[in-house]
């Protein structure tokens, strides 16, 4: 029996201090021996793991054949943003993790096969598509995120007349403020949005629905309207010292680091606090993700504050194994509660207090009770918050009647139609942070029945 | 995008006045909200005031002063040339409405974001006196227009050169002390005399209002960089701003964040002019 091919990685003592991506991925023959362990079951289980339904058997018997520009074919007629997914979704708890091989604990890894189509793809130079007619129906797609991105794809191959609105100065959304360049290259993300411009959708950014236009205007304008606006909006601890220079929100961090590319800096304009001994808060990805790029700008020592213990550290397997090659420090049980004041305001290490883990509160994971008396002191100059995000209420000045629960997202019914007729929404916006195919998934969903509404 | 630049004058020594065709922008403007620009793909993006806007014309006009490395840049730009990113309107437009008398203080370069709300305060009915002021007469801006938009206006210059000889806050004190019935003072210019204006007001009992101008990056609310304390708790200024009430803003903190990147500005600042200005003789080559 044939072993999963291990993935190419760059080394990571290297790594640390550069911002380039860290898995290299397959080459043909790698590609081609790992396509080869795929059993083309019957009954393909892996595809109910995927939320956009890629025919995985059917692209990776291509892929046994030498024929990539076939297996890019088949991923695309679901997926518009294979390279992007082939290198961030969370295969291990999708796809992979229902391949029959999984048992014996050796899944195919589609993932990367994916992204190595993708990347084939892009090197032979990515073939326009084909014009589809007109149905003189008019979308707009609030929102260039995964979600927003996906929608407008499937639509635009409908043949409807597709506008996306963007707040940022660029598209992509998560996908290029958020995730750093060295998991998710920024030119992968452009010529995937490329791609989409291509099939005909016109892209507006520097566009702040709710404030240059209201919902209810582009209501007006247009026979739909899709919102994928994500779950933007930062949450702090409220612990003394949060507005001390040096504390940052993930977002911030990662926004100066990556969409404004602070790494660059003084070639790009926008300054970043680069710390010697730097803390961030949570186990999510965006703690992973703010920890690494905290590493490449310089940092001394870098470390995760967590609350719970390993088992229960949300990012993924694959980012926590880097991030602790890469030499970031693990302090878990551990949970700050205040963080202290150095000269002009500047932050001068972080208090913490120590954690048990108690009984499984309702969401079934043991719930963390703090160790009295614990308190201990951390050196820290710089803090990163990333303990979660929320919907941004922007969208909602002037969306008369839509819905929301009481955690600030969006309520749709399963087709993705929210309160209001002609009014669909899927991604982070509705469900609160979570995964780039969960958004896709959700947008596929919701403009199919867009789709089927306007064809009526 | 691009935004191209229709206008561009200097209105005082480096306080820059430009005018940018952004029709959309402009249909949404209101008082007391700003805009971000960013001039190419390696600038930052900077928040600046909606000076006035013109529906018809389809133009947002801004007025600056050169700070740093992007305000530098910005005012080397001409007519015809175009900003890469123009973003807004954004922020909370200001809270006008019918109060009765109320004042407007502009100090340096606040002068241009209070010009708009004289505009709209007196076009809700109010009786609007302004006080401006300004290190000395040279730096004073929108004098003309000022006069035509306000019931009365006052100057002050910190050297005497025109007005009162003093600071805006001494006639706002003198105006107050007259006895007349003032029912909202609203300041805005650089944050000691935003904080100074409060403590001076505070025990006439009298609103204040105050825009705060922390240092900000995406404007919409995504990023906590502009957060600021008002009243103990703490408030993006961007979303829930830039206006706040002057009693309860933690001005201290304001100060403090808008310090933090000074050593990162100036190595900027060197490392553009190293590369465009032949003479400059810099230190920060050999640090990148
Ligand atoms: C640091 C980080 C790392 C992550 N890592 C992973 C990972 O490894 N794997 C994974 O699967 N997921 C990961 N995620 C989660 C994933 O990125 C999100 O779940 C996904 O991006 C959600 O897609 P979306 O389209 O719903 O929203 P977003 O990607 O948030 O896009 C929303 C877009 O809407 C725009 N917008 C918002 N409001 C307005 C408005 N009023 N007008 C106009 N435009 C507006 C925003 O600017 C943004 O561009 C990560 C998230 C972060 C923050
Ligand atoms: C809501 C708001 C409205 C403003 N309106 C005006 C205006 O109408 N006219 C005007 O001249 N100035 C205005 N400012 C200030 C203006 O944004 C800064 O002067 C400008 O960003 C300086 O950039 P720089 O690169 O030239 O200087 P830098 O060298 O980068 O900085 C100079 C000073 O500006 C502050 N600053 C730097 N970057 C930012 C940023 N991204 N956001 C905010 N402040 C920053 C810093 O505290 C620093 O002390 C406003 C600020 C805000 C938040
Ligand atoms: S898109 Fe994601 S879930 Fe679907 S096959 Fe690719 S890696 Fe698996
Ligand atoms: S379940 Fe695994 S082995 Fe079977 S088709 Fe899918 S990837 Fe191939
Ligand atoms: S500037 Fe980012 S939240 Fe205000």
């Amino acid at each position: 029996m044939v072993h999963r091919q291990a993935m190419p990685h760059q080394d990571a003592k290297e790594r640390a201090h550069n911002f380039n991506e860290v898995a290299l991925g397959y080459s043909s023959e790698q590609a081609i021996a790992e396509a080869s362990r795929c059993l083309e079951c019957k009954n393909p289980v892996c595809v109910d793991g995927c939320p956009v339904n890629i025919d995985i058997p059917a692209f990776i018997s291509w892929m046994k054949a030498g024929d990539f520009d076939r297996a890019i074919d088949i991923i695309k007629l679901t997926n518009s943003l294979p390279a992007v997914c082939g290198r961030v979704c969370p295969q291990e708890v999708q796809c992979e993790e229902l391949c029959v091989l999984a048992k014996k604990g050796e899944p195919v890894a589609i993932g990367r096969l994916e992204r190595f189509c993708a990347d084939h793809e892009r090197e032979r130079g990515v073939v326009p598509p084909s014009k589809v007619e007109h149905t003189g129906k008019k979308v707009a797609v609030i929102g260039a995120g995964p979600a927003g991105l996906t929608a407008a794809a499937d639509l635009a191959k409908a043949g409807h007349e597709v506008t996306i609105f963007e707040s940022l100065h660029e598209t992509g959304g998560v996908l290029t403020y958020g995730i750093p360049e060295f998991r998710l290259p920024k030119s992968i993300v452009k010529e995937e949005v490329d791609y989409i411009r291509q099939l005909g959708v016109d892209l507006k950014v520097d566009y702040v629905i709710g404030k240059i236009k209201t919902l209810d205007e582009l209501r007006e304008d247009f026979d739909a309207v899709f919102l994928g606006t994500g779950a933007g909006l930062p949450k702090f601890m409220g612990i003394p010292g949060e507005n001390l220079n040096g504390v940052y929100s993930a977002n911030e961090f990662l926004t100066r680091v990556n969409l404004m590319k602070a790494y660059q800096f003084p070639n790009y304009g926008t300054p970043i606090k680069k710390g010697k001994k730097v803390i961030v808060v949570g186990g999510g990805n965006v703690a992973m993700d703010a920890a690494r790029s905290a590493l490449r700008l310089g940092a001394e020592e870098v470390s995760i504050v967590y609350r719970r213990s390993d088992d229960e550290l949300p990012a993924r397997r694959e980012e926590i194994d880097n991030a602790k090659e890469e030499g970031i420090v693990f302090r878990l049980l551990t949970n700050p509660v205040r963080i202290l004041e150095g000269e002009n305001m500047t932050v001068n290490g972080v208090e913490c207090i120590r954690m048990e883990l108690g009984e499984p509160d309702e969401s079934g994971r043991r719930s963390p009770v703090p160790k009295e008396g614990s308190e201990h002191v951390i050196d820290a100059d710089v803090v990163i918050i990333a303990i979660g995000t929320s919907p941004n209420p922007m969208i909602f000045s002037g969306s008369s009647g839509l819905e929301t629960n009481s955690r600030g997202t969006i309520i749709v019914d399963e087709n993705g139609k929210t309160s209001l007729d002609n009014v669909y929404a899927a991604g982070d916006a509705v469900t609160g942070a979570a995964t780039v195919i969960s958004a896709m998934g959700a947008a596929k969903v919701a403009a199919a029945s867009i789709n089927r509404m306007l064809s009526n | 995008m691009s935004y191209r630049i229709i206008e561009k004058k200097e209105i005082a020594p480096i306080v820059h006045l430009m005018k940018v065709l952004a029709p959309d922008v402009a249909r949404a403007s209101k008082a007391g909200q700003f805009i971000i620009l960013r001039i190419d793909e390696t600038s930052e993006r900077i928040p600046l005031t909606i000076a006035d806007f013109d529906v018809r014309e389809g133009t947002v006009s801004i007025i600056f002063q050169e700070m740093g490395k992007t305000t530098k840049q910005l005012a080397k730009m001409s007519e015809a040339d175009e900003l890469q990113d123009f973003v807004g309107p954004l922020g909370t437009p200001a809270d006008v409405r019918k109060l009765g008398t109320v004042i407007l203080v502009g100090g340096g370069v606040g002068i241009a974001p209070v010009y708009p709300q004289v505009k709209a305060y007196r076009e809700a009915g109010n009786k609007v006196i302004s006080v401006i002021g300004a290190r000395n007469k040279d730096l004073l801006i929108l004098e003309d227009e000022m006069k035509a938009a306000s019931d009365e206006l006052h100057i002050a210059t910190d050297d005497g050169s025109k007005g009162h000889h003093g600071f805006v806050t001494d006639v706002v004190k003198q105006i107050l002390d007259s006895g007349e019935d003032i029912a909202r003072i609203v300041v805005i210019g650089p944050p000691i005399l935003m904080k100074v204006a409060a403590g001076m007001t505070a025990p006439y009992g009298v609103e204040t209002i105050v825009s705060l101008n922390p240092i900000m990056i995406d404007g919409t609310g995504m990023c906590g960089g502009c957060r600021v304390s008002v009243g103990g708790e703490t408030k993006f200024a961007c979303v829930d701003g830039p206006e706040f009430d002057a009693h309860k803003v933690d001005f201290n903190l304001l100060m403090s964040r808008l310090a933090l990147y000074r050593d990162e500005e100036s190595r900027c600042l060197e490392d553009h002019d190293h590369k465009h200005d032949p003479d400059h003789k810099c230190t920060c080559r050999g640090e990148n």
